[in-house]
């Protein structure tokens, strides 16, 4: 495994602990399509969030969440709706939402969060 | 907090619109939108207050940023709103002291390191923001020197956004940076020609006097060499010096057309376009920021047209309204942009295209129809609201030595002119006139200050016998008075009555 891809890992999981600790229930972890991956699919309530974690240890490449851009969100979208397609039972009725948690610091066991409600 | 707004000035011609540039912080990832109609340059200010803030060591928020420019509908164009939206922005995360931006007005563009560069149009936008009650405003450091002259104002000349940040309570480290200066003013040539140099016209000389003390436009005729354009050149240097709120409009003007401006010059302007010029270089034009042209840059002065008969007949006709109104409009889609243009208009013409037509010892070599065509580009309205028509013949070698003795100086000149339009203006005190030349005709010939019979009797005979129509009296009547007030006569003589008739009539009539 690459190192970008061991920090966007233990990223995820700080992410995935975070939700957790807030009493959300997490449906679904790095779930795959034909189309790319969501990395987060949880409960708040009764409300389905698809949750887009970015993390990055520092700032050189600018801040995690400027990589959130509008293409990235429409693709985001595209995963949600062929998710809530692949499980209809738990989907149907439910608001969907998209949320972005951005994890920056050098260690993800202490690095800093921020969680994005509700993209457009 | 998250909405923040401050205020910046939108330039429509010289008059400026006070624009409230707010900005929100929504819960979203990072973007930076700009509307309320930005232009293109406008719209790129998003990069420039990214690098800016980043080189300055201001934070800006890490999540969507909308600035919005109000009244939303009105055309907002140039790199003079950066500082007003970067410091908007800015202020979206707290941290500066709200009241402080809500009374201040910020004008500027920012470079990419932070440092405010100037702008053009800095004076008529400072006017602007006074005239609508603000008192602090924040200019670029190479505008300090332009925005000091309204009075009245708190100028803050900023090297650098950390500086203004700094000044509304803003928690940055102080850096100092070298502040980015205007290209000096063009050298101001002292080029003062003296009326002295004028050799053996005296009748012109008289007249361009004529012309100075009461405002009336003229037109000089006559064959190369004779020294048209020579007199025309030394009208600015006769006529009073401007006033301070003159002065000020005619800084302004400059100010708009990217002049660097940095004292008030009391020198009536002089603008003398070439007879290939354009409509839109007269006028002023652009399709969206709109450049004062050479009507509008002669305004409280002097706009020369050499070779009248030689530019185009519809940039003459453009003349017409600001001649008749003093404003020049220019209409562009969505806003109309109005510049001052009270000048004193000065033809100049050849009698004919070779310039010899009707000259003693030389021969004319153009054809009949050629010469009409000359000078039928100049009749009609035009020539209808010049007073002055002033025949020049070349100046012989007796003249020139003849002459050498009584030649009148600038300074006395000018001295004339200012007695002749005190006097005038002492007498139409209670008028909405200050000059002759303005004077409306309705109120000369029937208001409490018309002539007694016997005075006109010249006027009445040239009247009925058809050489003058009633424009052309009102005209030789204003004429009349600017001359008595020369001669120090408290009412026109017959005899300026005459002379007034001598100068009044010339090709047209």
């Amino acid at each position: 495994m690459a190192a970008k891809d061991e920090t966007g890992r233990a990223g995820e999981d700080r992410a995935a602990a975070h939700l957790e600790r807030k009493g959300w229930r997490l449906l679904d972890r790095n779930w795959r399509c034909a189309d790319g991956e969501l990395d987060i699919v949880a409960l708040e309530d009764e409300e389905l969030v698809i949750v887009e974690v970015k993390t990055r240890r520092g700032m050189g490449f600018g801040h995690p969440l400027e990589a959130v851009d509008a293409r990235k969100r429409a693709r985001l979208w595209r995963l949600a709706m062929a998710w809530a397609a692949a499980h209809p039972q738990i989907a149907r009725g439910r608001e969907v939402r998209l949320d972005a948690i951005a994890v920056l610091g050098p260690e993800p066991a202490t690095a800093k969060i921020e969680h994005v409600v509700d993209l457009r | 907090m998250t909405a923040s707004r401050t205020w910046s000035v939108a330039l429509t011609g010289i008059d400026g619109a006070l624009v409230e540039v707010e900005a929100d912080q929504s819960n979203q990832t990072p973007d930076f939108r700009i509307i309320g109609l930005p232009d293109s340059a406008l719209r790129e200010a998003a990069s420039r207050v990214h690098n800016a803030s980043a080189n300055s060591g201001l934070a800006l928020s890490r999540r969507r940023i909308t600035v919005n420019l109000s009244p939303a509908s009105l055309p907002k164009h140039g790199s003079g709103f950066d500082v007003a939206i970067a410091i908007s922005a800015l202020a979206t995360d707290g941290g500066m002291d709200a009241a402080s931006l809500a009374r201040t007005v910020h004008l500027g563009e920012l470079g990419l390191d932070g440092r405010l560069r100037p702008v053009p149009g800095v004076l008529p936008a400072v006017l602007a923001a006074t005239r609508a009650g603000f008192d602090r405003i924040v200019v670029p450091h190479g505008n300090a020197a332009e925005a000091e002259l309204v009075d009245g104002v708190t100028v803050l000349a900023a090297a650098s956004l950390a500086e203004v940040a700094r000044w509304h309570g803003a928690d940055v480290a102080e850096t100092t940076v070298e502040p980015i200066e205007r290209p000096p003013a063009a050298e101001t040539t002292p080029s003062d020609p003296d009326l002295a140099d004028v050799i053996g016209q005296p009748e012109a000389v008289e007249a361009l006097i004529t012309a100075a003390a009461g405002d009336h436009h003229l037109l000089m005729s006559g064959p190369p060499g004779a020294g048209k354009t020579m007199l025309a050149s030394r009208l600015p240097g006769i006529l009073p010096e401007l006033d301070h709120a003159a002065a000020l409009e005619a800084a302004s003007i400059r100010s708009l057309g990217g002049e660097p401006v940095d004292t008030l010059v009391r020198r009536p302007p002089f603008e003398a376009p070439h007879h290939s010029a354009s409509v839109a270089a007269l006028v002023g034009g652009g399709s969206r920021l709109v450049r004062p042209g050479a009507i509008a840059r002669a305004t409280h002065g002097v706009l020369f047209l050499d070779e009248a008969g030689e530019f185009p007949a519809h940039a003459l006709d453009a003349l017409r309204q600001p001649l008749e109104t003093g404003t020049i409009v220019i209409h562009r889609a969505g806003f109309t942009a109005a510049f001052p243009a009270r000048f004193q208009l000065v033809l100049a013409t050849n009698p004919c295209p070779c310039g010899n037509y009707g000259v003693r010892g030389a021969d004319c070599v153009c054809p009949p129809m050629a010469i009409r065509r000359y000078l039928g580009r100049l009749s009609g309205p035009l020539l209808d609201r010049v007073d002055i028509e002033l025949h020049l013949a070349r100046v012989s070698v007796a003249h020139a030595d003849l002459a050498d003795g009584k030649r009148v100086s600038t300074d006395a000149a000018r001295a004339r002119v200012a007695e002749a339009r005190h006097r005038a203006a002492h007498r139409l005190r209670d008028t909405p006139w200050c000059v002759n030349g303005r004077v409306s005709g309705p109120w000369l010939r029937q208001g409490p200050l018309a002539l007694p019979v016997a005075s006109r009797r010249p006027l009445d005979a040239a009247l009925s016998r058809g050489a003058l129509t009633l424009r052309g009296y009102d005209r030789t009547l204003r004429l009349a008075w600017t001359i008595a007030d020369l001669c120090g006569h408290a009412v026109p003589t017959v005899h300026d009555v005459g002379r007034a008739l001598f100068l009044k009539r010339g090709i047209g009539a």
